[in-house]
């Protein structure tokens, strides 16, 4: 048994207990009223470029971004990039000033993101573009095969079967980034629409212009051919539209946060238990059951070069998953199982 | 296209005076010396036929062998250009924004020139040979001197300042080259494959062609722009520094 020191709970009962309290409370008030003063700078000029009086402790970085861009009307908060350091990381729209590095007068840096474009626009944008493409070539307009072949229809049903597979494929991830898809980042860079565009509808020209051609040549071993690759298709479609929805289920509407993604009740998404970002992998297999349907080069080259993008993308996702959880589940590989 | 356009990013790494490698810097003065030393030896014979070329006025046969003169070396030095990839890798530049320059240079040469005979005597020709030899001239010159820490002026000043005119020059000999070419591949249909056949693919040289004369329109005013910049960075920090000296 130790005597208890006078600071302890039983002091508070007492008349001096209750002053203690007063004046704590007060303390607290006051530091509550404490403002912030927020000078930001140029990054690389270092020069002022705005400063803000009087800024709440428990301003997100969000906040001071739109109180930024009342400054300067042609910075929207998307394109601000506001870090801690001239060269360093950009701070996340949610980190909250009192709980950063700085004194009461803070010093930011700003640097301009350039021109932004929001994902949900580029998507739309670079999707519609292949779907609508397909069709001028598959109903064959004059100005593509020649007034002889214009509107004619091509006698091999597998070209049907591609075109529909193909407009489905576009037509779900239409939908999928108008009602399943949750971005972390509302905007990329202007530039990449052009990048994207020139790429998706490049692609998606040269490889309807082929397989719509008056002188395609249906695959090798026919209708079984045609077959296994439809099912090997629909399979992946399903697969990759089941990672989706889990993906979203997986963060709360309005919510940023990060969390493993684990297989549920749906068996297209045990492919988690061995892959960090299935989606992927469905969809390469989605183009390699496309490619064996058409047995068309271009379609397989797209497939090659969309395959090694995501393969990037996967394993920039891996890594980061990696860094930010410790009890991440070590049998996942970033694409492919086992290998990749 | 016109020169190499990493210059930017080897500028800030020799005046960091990054610290390379012994194995680097001698890879470095021989491969520049080596550069320097080869297009030193076709600008004589250039000069030879610009001279012949004044003398007698413009008539196509003047310049008719100009080509076949300097193509052995000009091929041996645009394909050693790849190497300027490795050299990339080396001092750790970009590769990607190299690679790309290198393989221009070599479709230019190999898949345009050399392939399509009947324009090797064009005057277009001419005029980015012109435009490349002098370019490169200058350009090695300055990584080489660069390399020494001997640096002349005047040769930094022609580096930053050539560009300005040389580029859009070349760049319409490189054009007009192509498009003399169009007529002779259309007719040729050479390295091209038609439909139908097993793998329902088919490749048009012609509008490959075409399709590479489009990609100058977004390209070259990057690489103009991005020279632009290097430049009033290099030749206008100076005048920073001169003043607050």
């Amino acid at each position: 048994w130790r005597p208890r020191p006078l600071s302890s709970r039983g002091c508070r009962s007492s008349l001096g207990g209750l002053l203690l309290q007063a004046r704590e409370r007060e303390r607290v008030r006051e530091a509550d009223m404490k403002h912030y003063e927020v000078e930001i700078l140029d990054a690389r000029t270092k020069q002022k470029l705005t400063f803000l009086d009087k800024v709440e402790p428990n301003a997100t970085i969000g906040e001071i971004k739109v109180m930024f861009h009342k400054n300067h009307t042609r910075w929207y908060p998307a394109r601000q990039s506001i870090r801690l350091d001239p060269k360093g990381k950009s701070l996340r729209d949610e980190e909250i000033l009192q709980n950063l590095p700085v004194g009461t007068t803070a010093t930011l840096y700003f640097k301009d993101l350039g021109a932004q474009i929001g994902w949900v626009t580029v998507f739309l944008t670079e999707y519609a573009g292949p779907l609508l493409i397909y069709l001028l070539f598959y109903f064959r307009l004059p100005f593509i095969y020649g007034p002889k072949h214009a509107f004619t229809s091509s006698p091999h049903s597998v070209v049907h079967l591609a075109c529909i597979c193909h407009s489905f494929h576009y037509i779900k991830r239409l939908l999928e980034t108008l009602f399943v898809h949750r971005f972390s980042h509302g905007t990329m860079p202007f530039r990449n629409i052009f990048k994207n565009c020139t790429y998706y509808w490049g692609f998606a020209a040269w490889l309807a212009y082929h397989i719509n051609h008056p002188l395609y040549t249906p695959p090798a071993y026919g209708d079984k051919q045609v077959k296994i690759a439809l099912a090997i298709f629909l399979f992946c479609q399903l697969g990759n539209f089941s990672i989706h929805v889990a993906l979203r289920n997986l963060r709360p509407p309005g919510s940023k946060a990060r969390r493993i993604p684990f297989p549920t009740k749906n068996p297209f998404t045990w492919l988690f238990l061995l892959v960090s970002c299935p989606n992927y992998t469905y969809e390469v297999g989605s183009w390699i059951g496309f490619t064996i349907m058409t047995q068309c080069l271009p379609v397989a080259l797209f497939t090659l070069v969309g395959f090694v993008q995501m393969a990037i993308w996967a394993n920039g996702k891996h890594r980061s998953y990696l860094k930010d959880f410790r009890d991440y589940p070590p049998l996942r590989t970033p694409i492919i199982p086992f290998l990749l | 296209m016109a020169p190499s356009e990493e210059d930017g990013s080897m500028e800030e790494k020799e005046t960091k005076k990054k610290p390379l490698s012994p194995f680097a810097t001698a890879w470095l003065t021989f491969y520049n010396i080596t550069m320097t030393a080869g297009l030193l030896i076709s600008v004589p014979r250039w000069l030879v036929l610009a001279v012949a070329m004044i003398r007698f006025s413009y008539q196509k046969r003047t310049h008719k062998g100009l080509y076949r003169s300097i193509q052995k070396t000009l091929k041996f030095f645009q394909t050693f250009a790849l190497l300027e990839i490795i050299h990339c890798a080396v001092v750790r530049t970009s590769v990607l924004v190299t690679g790309v320059q290198v393989m221009s240079r070599i479709f230019m040469v190999w898949f345009v020139i050399h392939s399509i005979r009947p324009i090797q005597n064009e005057e277009s020709v001419v005029l980015f040979l012109v435009t490349w030899t002098v370019t490169e001239i200058t350009r090695y010159s300055f990584y080489t001197f660069n390399l020494l820490n001997h640096l002349p002026y005047f040769i930094k000043w022609a580096r930053y300042n050539f560009f300005i005119i040389l580029y859009p020059i070349g760049v319409v000999g490189e054009l007009l080259t192509i498009y003399g070419a169009l007529p002779f591949v259309k007719k040729s249909g050479m390295y091209s494959l038609r439909l139908p056949n097993k793998f329902n693919v088919s490749f048009d040289y012609y509008t490959c062609l075409i399709i590479v004369m489009i990609a100058y329109i977004p390209l070259f005013p990057q690489l103009y722009f991005h020279m632009l910049r290097q430049r009033r960075k290099v030749l206008h920090g100076e005048v920073i520094k001169e003043k607050e000296d």
